[in-house]
């Protein structure tokens, strides 16, 4: 990224990074984002993320994978949030490397909805 | 399920949302603009007033008025100042600041960064534990990208203003998150704390004015900046404003991380957003404030949780652990396991502290054990009060708080162990009766077979009885047995 050169620079910069994650969430990729705290990767995330990549790769399925951090569901994690091209996002929790590979093949692939979906139970705050 | 939205997310707004290894993540969702709006504005007593209005208050667990505190930093006057970030977390069983770190490290550095400018500072320090290192590593890289882009470092976005931060690595020593002894700690002297005054805000970090906030505090400053002190105000109670994080741990169905505005009822929390207690058994406590803290019982259950409720009910907020304990839980043993936590931590400087813990451990042992005498009783009471009254710092002086909310709120367990010899949860080993039921017992030697002490006896077919003297209570009978007939008393 280049320097930040004023305080409107800095708007801009915001305004250009909205534009190309709101162009990336219109695409036909599936945008998934694994939970890799360390708590969540002592459970098992990096092998989680490992298999969707190279599930999704085997299948030629247009994906973006992402790590972040620690979603505070500690009772099921490994934990991935599934964002599907016209779907609101979905939080699957107690997904095992082996659970994520039919992540991919039931989830991604077709439309089955797997055990151990996550509710939303916060309010999050936009700045 | 019924955690219907129960949780306000302010200080975790970007965690398991953004990718904490990329700047360009934060940005788009407003990183950095609160620091250009302060910059902008180029007013520090304006924006020092936004967080005293605010009503944030520490989150590190004093809930010190963050405001007031940033005011008296900027008030004393010297070349240098610092500002410290507190990330010395050490409750047994607290994460919040760890997952803040590693899941949205900008926010501090940002708050960091507007704190400076407000108090009139160009560095700022991060104590971490060298047992974060996940946490160390992303904030490296946080610091590097938001130093490339020069929204850190020397010239930030051209404004002239210079703000740099390093890292400076504890070493897990409980002690050192009090600010005193953290402070001895990065100057490379012994982690122990001194008395205050003077405070930091006066003579901190290297003999300089130093303002020193915990991980969770620094990452609401940005949200209260850009969404106005009102706002922020709005939430929480009359005397705690906003929200706070919790790890809600122990006997309750969905433990994790959770952040839920103050003035939310431990109910709710246990619940509605934690589930309920495992195997629907029945609530017992909750321990909040760690180490430091104490335990709030059932009619406390529809208390509104804020800094001066848990205070008045003989606990405290902490930096935001929660354990849940249910009905198979002994609160001696609580109390024993946080003594035992603390004559591990002490520094060992002032006597109360060093030898007080210490003998008050021993005599929760003693009654652990089932040797307690009412006179003990009456000593660890005093003692416990000796100790708060006479320690030097923060730990010293909150280390009985566990023992003396458990007498409170258990007497009654006190004095089976002591009186009884029971332990009514039944967790204390050496007071555990192993007992067989001769209704239910056919005499199959199992049990006698398994005990490695040889303290069952009774002839094949008829029902077999424990000598209570040769017994070590170890459960290997009670394991073997398939007729349920060995139970504990």
């Amino acid at each position: 990224m280049e320097k930040i050169k004023s305080l409107a620079d800095l708007k801009k910069k915001r305004e250009e990074l909205q534009t190309s994650s709101q162009l990336l969430s219109q695409s036909e990729s599936i945008q998934v984002r694994v939970a890799m705290a360390t708590c969540s990767i002592a459970s098992g995330a990096k092998q989680v993320l490992e298999v969707i990549v190279s599930e999704c790769n085997k299948r030629s399925i247009p994906v973006s994978v992402t790590q972040t951090g620690c979603m505070g569901y500690c009772y099921a994690e490994p934990t991935v949030e599934v964002t599907k091209p016209g779907h609101e996002p979905v939080v699957f929790g107690y997904i095992t490397p082996l659970k994520a590979e039919e992540l991919v093949t039931k989830y991604f692939v077709g439309n089955e909805m797997l055990e151990g979906v996550i509710p939303v139970n916060y309010e999050k705050v936009e700045l | 399920m019924a955690n219907n939205k129960k949780q306000i997310r302010i200080a975790l707004r970007n965690c398991g949302f953004i990718n904490p290894e990329n700047i360009g993540d934060y940005i788009a969702r407003s990183g950095y603009a609160a620091l250009a709006s302060v910059l902008g504005a180029n007013n520090p007593q304006n924006s020092i007033d936004v967080i005293k209005k605010s009503g944030l208050r520490g989150r590190g667990g004093g809930g010190f008025p963050t405001g007031l505190k940033w005011e008296i930093a900027s008030k004393n006057h010297a070349d240098q100042k610092y500002v410290v970030c507190n990330a010395d977390e050490g409750d047994p069983g607290a994460f919040m600041d760890r997952s803040i770190l590693e899941g949205d490290p900008h926010s501090v550095l940002e708050a960091m960064a507007i704190n400076g400018f407000c108090i009139g500072a160009t560095k700022g320090l991060i104590y971490i534990r060298a047992e974060y290192p996940l946490a160390i590593e992303r904030l490296l890289i946080a610091i590097n990208q938001a130093e490339e882009i020069s929204v850190l470092g020397n010239n930030i976005m051209n404004t002239g203003f210079d703000f740099n931060i390093e890292l400076r690595y504890g070493a897990g020593a409980f002690v050192c998150g009090e600010e005193t002894a953290l402070i001895h700690s990065m100057e490379g002297g012994r982690g122990e704390p001194t008395f205050k005054p003077p405070f930091p805000a006066q003579e901190g970090y290297l003999k300089k004015p130093t303002n020193v906030n915990n991980v969770e505090t620094f990452a609401n400053i940005p949200a209260i900046i850009l969404k106005g002190w009102e706002w922020f105000s709005s939430i929480g109670t009359e005397k705690s404003k906003g929200t706070k994080v919790f790890a809600l741990a122990g006997k309750v169905n969905n433990v994790g991380l959770i952040e839920v505005p103050m003035g939310i009822t431990l109910r709710e929390v246990i619940y509605e957003i934690g589930n309920g207690i495992v195997n629907d058994k029945n609530f017992k406590a909750v321990q909040t404030g760690g180490p430091s803290g104490g335990c709030l019982t059932e009619k406390f259950l529809d208390t509104p949780i804020d800094y001066d409720n848990l205070i008045a009910a003989g606990s405290m907020m902490g930096s935001g652990g929660m354990i849940v304990m249910d009905e198979d839980d002994c609160m001696v043993s609580v109390a024993k396991f946080y003594l035992d936590f603390t004559v591990e931590e002490s520094c060992g400087k002032c006597a109360p502290c060093r030898i007080g813990n210490k003998r008050l451990f021993e005599l929760l042992e003693k009654i652990t054990e089932g040797k307690g005498t009412m006179e003990d009783l009456d000593h660890l009471k005093n003692l416990s009060k000796v100790t708060k009254d006479t320690a030097l710092c923060g730990l010293g002086q909150t280390s009985p708080n566990p023992v003396l909310s458990t007498i409170d709120n258990f007497w009654n367990e006190y004095l089976a162990h002591v009186v009884d010899k029971k332990c009514p949860a039944g967790q204390c080993k050496a007071l555990k009766c192993y007992i067989i039921d001769t209704e239910q017992c056919i005499g199959c030697t199992v049990c006698a077979r398994a005990c490695p002490v040889g303290a069952i006896k009774g002839e094949k077919k008829t029902p077999h009885e424990i000598s209570q003297e040769i017994c070590i209570k170890c459960g290997a009978c009670m394991e073997k047995c398939k007729f349920n007939a060995i139970s504990i008393k």
